[in-house]
């Protein structure tokens, strides 16, 4: 094992370097053999370096300290479940990991790309390996996993406490899932660019692909809040972090793509704009890889600062001079076939979610940005923090809301009086009537209630959607109404679908506009002694402090207090929150001492509780209690919309694609171009 | 009106929403980001810079750390190596804290020459990872 990791490594760096030479070469020459090779290279690239992650699990498994990640992140107490998760716990091994992923995924776009998109594929292949080599290079000249230390610690460091929860074995993987897979859309739009094969073909592989990065990353972005809010224990579970923001970039940027592609593909416009969003989407992956990992910008999660960002910057600068010269030349061919007719259209709707969507996007950038752009332009460093995201991005999120409403409500092309009227009605009232009800209800935070009102109104815009088909079903086929709805969803799984997602969303607001009434104390008690808190719906929550126990655990000393809580009296159940102290196989502290939080997830509200210490060792414990409304919302929220999600994902039975003469696609409202066929 | 133009009008109001947004919210909550020596220039410099928010970058002085858990009172000096400031913060520190930390302290300088902090971050890039002692 100790030569065939760094072994594997290098036929990997071989192989990526001759996949992407024969890629380009092959496609440019239409060289069959050159191109079969290409794809081939794809394959041996993902078994080398998954040959390389087995031997650096075996390093782990069998702790063999002499690797320096092994000792640097394991230890021999550390709990089997996690040795897994280290392969991606370091700088070293996240970035094989990342590797991996992303020649699994070349794999994957060679095998499943329909045979309409063959063309695209040597450069799709070109691309993929161009991207894993340059990782694979970062690892053999600037941090590579099978260092070795030259001696044998008797044992490792161990993991660092804070990863040592479940959700940080799942996140990481999923949000590099989504990260990795933009390589993919990206890799298409470069073929595209390449072979000057712009039309509608190419749309669907891209979307697709998008789609699926889409879904990943949003599946790890939730996990990573989840795990914020569970593990670190400061009661929130997003704190515009740079590192969050930087997940949070791309995936803005997709979500504007997967709508604004609509109107590519139904009227032939935004071209330019499409592959712009493209390419703008993977470079700001790379970006977000550079700042998690060079230090440049403060943050909590970030890794140590090392060289490593260096690389990841002349990447960056390379690949966005590279993809943005290669968009420049071509862009006479993204000629948009129509233009936009009225402002009352859906196309108009949809560009203004794309430019809300961007302005969001551009402000989280610029917001991240600011502590360097400013030391730079005025010599002073100054930092915003949630304030600054909070202010700007609550208004463009609630005009973001309302359009998730318009959208899908106005026709596309040019909507009509009496359309609107059909359709805006009863959304228009249920969002109203919201509204009421919360103002009578006692609820005066404009930001919530604008939240929840707009909320209701996009909610009521998909229940009439479903609602419609259904009827329509049951009067063509006379199809039961819960049949009706489930062929709905099976027959046009991408527009239902997302509507589903668009009922997540509208969760998930309606969660975020609960976080404005949280409410916390702390309090220093006695065994015994209790304190109260107020919770937003008017119930008492009384917590009492029933005493400290401590005991030691596998990897750990744990401090653990019990508190009782009681509702307006009534004794609702019992929390536990605990200091641990890990240590090593010797029994000497590792670490600081981390937090785990108590937590009581109900339906309207969270109630969490945080061990803050003893004092002088005395059972005299300090408390953090907080009520946190609406958490449970975001989960559900984000579950809904990964659902939806994967609806429009599953393959088959997909959009019904308008066949036949160019005037019923006229009629479907599709763009049309006459060609022999058609005639 | 065409449409388009009609659109390119819609698109400036939100462009120019956003641009406003930006500006106002970096005004209303931007904060300084010093370290002790720059904040000591500022003060003697420009008096009304006390009782500024801003937040100072600087590392933990060790052996000044006092934690009174009754009072959850936590006070501490911090240092760029020239200049050093006591600290005094009311609150539980992060995890994360210990006395040789590097920290973000968010507050304010007052006349009496503390700073009151509000929030405390211990800042490290050594969170996942063991910085190996040199």
């Amino acid at each position: 094992m100790t030569l065939l990791g760094p072994l594997s490594l290098w036929l990997a760096f071989l192989v990526g370097l001759w996949g992407a030479i024969t890629g380009f070469v092959g496609g440019a020459q239409r060289r069959l053999d050159l191109q079969q090779s290409a794809r081939h290279a794809t394959f041996a690239l993902f078994g080398a370096l998954l040959v390389a992650v087995i031997s650096l699990e075996i390093g782990i498994f069998r702790h063999d300290f002499s690797l320096e990640y092994v000792a640097a992140y394991t230890s021999r107490n550390l709990p089997t479940f996690y040795l897994w998760s280290a392969l991606y716990a370091g700088q070293k091994g996240s970035l094989l990991f990342w590797a991996t992923v992303l020649s699994l995924f070349a794999m994957l776009s060679q095998l499943f790309t329909s045979r309409r998109h063959r063309l695209y594929l040597p450069y799709v292949a070109a691309v993929t390996c161009l991207v894993a080599t340059f990782f694979i290079s970062v690892m053999l000249f600037a941090a590579n996993p099978f260092e070795r230390l030259g001696f044998t610690p008797l044992d490792g460091r161990g993991m660092n406490p804070q990863l040592q929860n479940p959700g940080m074995v799942f996140h990481p993987p999923m949000l590099y899932l989504g990260y990795i897979s933009i390589t993919i859309p990206f890799a298409f739009a470069i073929a595209a660019l390449l072979t000057r094969k712009l039309d509608a073909e190419w749309l669907v592989a891209v979307r697709k692909w998008t789609l699926v990065s889409w879904l990943f990353l949003s599946i790890g972005l939730l996990l990573g809040m989840w795990w914020a809010y569970v593990e670190l224990g400061w009661g929130g579970y997003w704190a515009w972090d740079p590192v969050e923001n930087a997940a949070l970039l791309p995936w803005l940027v997709m979500t504007a793509f997967l709508h604004s592609v609509m109107i590519q593909e139904k009227r032939g416009m935004l071209k330019k704009w499409n592959l712009a969003l493209i390419l703008g989407a993977w470079l700001l992956s790379i970006f977000g890889t550079f700042i998690t990992r060079s230090g440049v910008i403060a943050s909590v999660h970030s890794f140590t600062q090392s060289s490593v960002g260096y690389f990841f910057l002349g990447f960056l600068v390379l690949a966005a001079i590279g993809s943005f010269a290669l968009y420049w030349t071509r862009l006479p061919l993204l000629q948009a076939e129509a233009t936009l007719e009225s402002m009352v259209s859906r196309e108009a709707s949809f560009l203004f979610n794309n430019l809300l969507l961007i302005g969001i996007a551009f402000s989280v950038l610029w917001g991240t940005l600011f502590p360097i752009l400013s030391e730079a332009v005025k010599g002073t460093k100054i930092t915003v923090g949630p304030p600054f995201f909070n202010q700007v991005n609550v208004p463009l999120g609630l005009a973001l809301l309302a359009m998730t409403g318009v959208g899908p409500l106005i026709a596309w092309r040019r909507a009509s009086v009496p359309n609107l009227r059909r359709q805006f009605v009863v959304p228009l009232t249920s969002g109203v009537f919201v509204l009421l009800v919360l103002l009578v209800a006692g609820m005066r935070d404009v930001g919530a209630l604008m939240a929840v009102s707009l909320g209701g109104f996009v909610f009521a815009t998909v229940t009439q959607e479903f609602a419609r088909g259904a009827r329509a079903r049951h009067r063509q086929y006379g199809e039961p109404t819960a049949l009706a709805v489930v062929q709905l969803l099976a027959r046009n799984r991408r527009r239902y679908g997302g509507y589903i997602v668009h009922v997540g969303i509208v969760l998930l607001f309606v969660a975020f506009a609960g976080m404005a009434f949280k409410t916390e104390t702390q309090a220093t008690l006695r065994p015994g002694e209790s304190a109260t808190l107020k919770s937003p719906y008017g119930q008492v929550y009384t917590f009492t402090h029933l005493g400290i126990s401590q005991y030691n655990a596998l990897n750990r000393e744990v401090t653990a207090a019990l508190v009782e809580v009681r509702r307006d009296g009534k004794p609702i159940g019992r929390l536990r929150t605990e200091k641990r102290q890990h240590v090593d196989a010797l029994g000497r502290p590792t670490f600081e001492p981390s937090t785990e939080v108590g937590i009581r997830s109900g339906l309207r509200e969270d109630l969490y509780v945080v061990l803050g210490g003893l004092v002088n060792g005395t059972e005299q414990a300090v408390y953090r209690f907080t009520i946190n409304p609406l958490v449970w919302w975001v989960w559900f929220g984000g579950f809904v919309l990964v659902i939806g999600g994967l609806i429009v994902l599953w393959p088959g039975g997909g959009p019904v694609a308008v066949k036949g003469s160019g005037a019923s696609r006229v009629q479907a409202g599709y763009a049309v171009k006459l060609e022999p066929a058609d005639q | 009106m065409k449409a388009g133009t009609k659109f390119a009008m819609g698109a400036v109001l939100i462009v120019g929403a956003v641009g406003y947004l930006m500006a106002s919210g970096i005004k209303q909550t931007g904060q300084y980001f010093l370290t002790p020596s720059e904040l000591a220039q500022r003060v003697s410099a420009d008096p009304s810079f006390y009782d500024l928010g801003m937040k100072v970058g600087a590392r933990v002085v060790p052996g000044t750390v006092e934690k009174e858990i009754a009072t959850q009172t936590l006070r501490f000096h911090v240092t760029d190596g020239t200049v050093s400031y006591p600290v005094v913060f009311k609150g539980l520190p992060p995890d994360t804290f210990t006395d040789s930390v590097e920290v973000v302290v968010e507050g304010r300088l007052q006349r009496d020459g503390v700073i009151h902090a509000t929030n405390v971050l211990a800042k490290c890039g050594s969170r996942y990872e063991v910085v190996p002692k040199a």
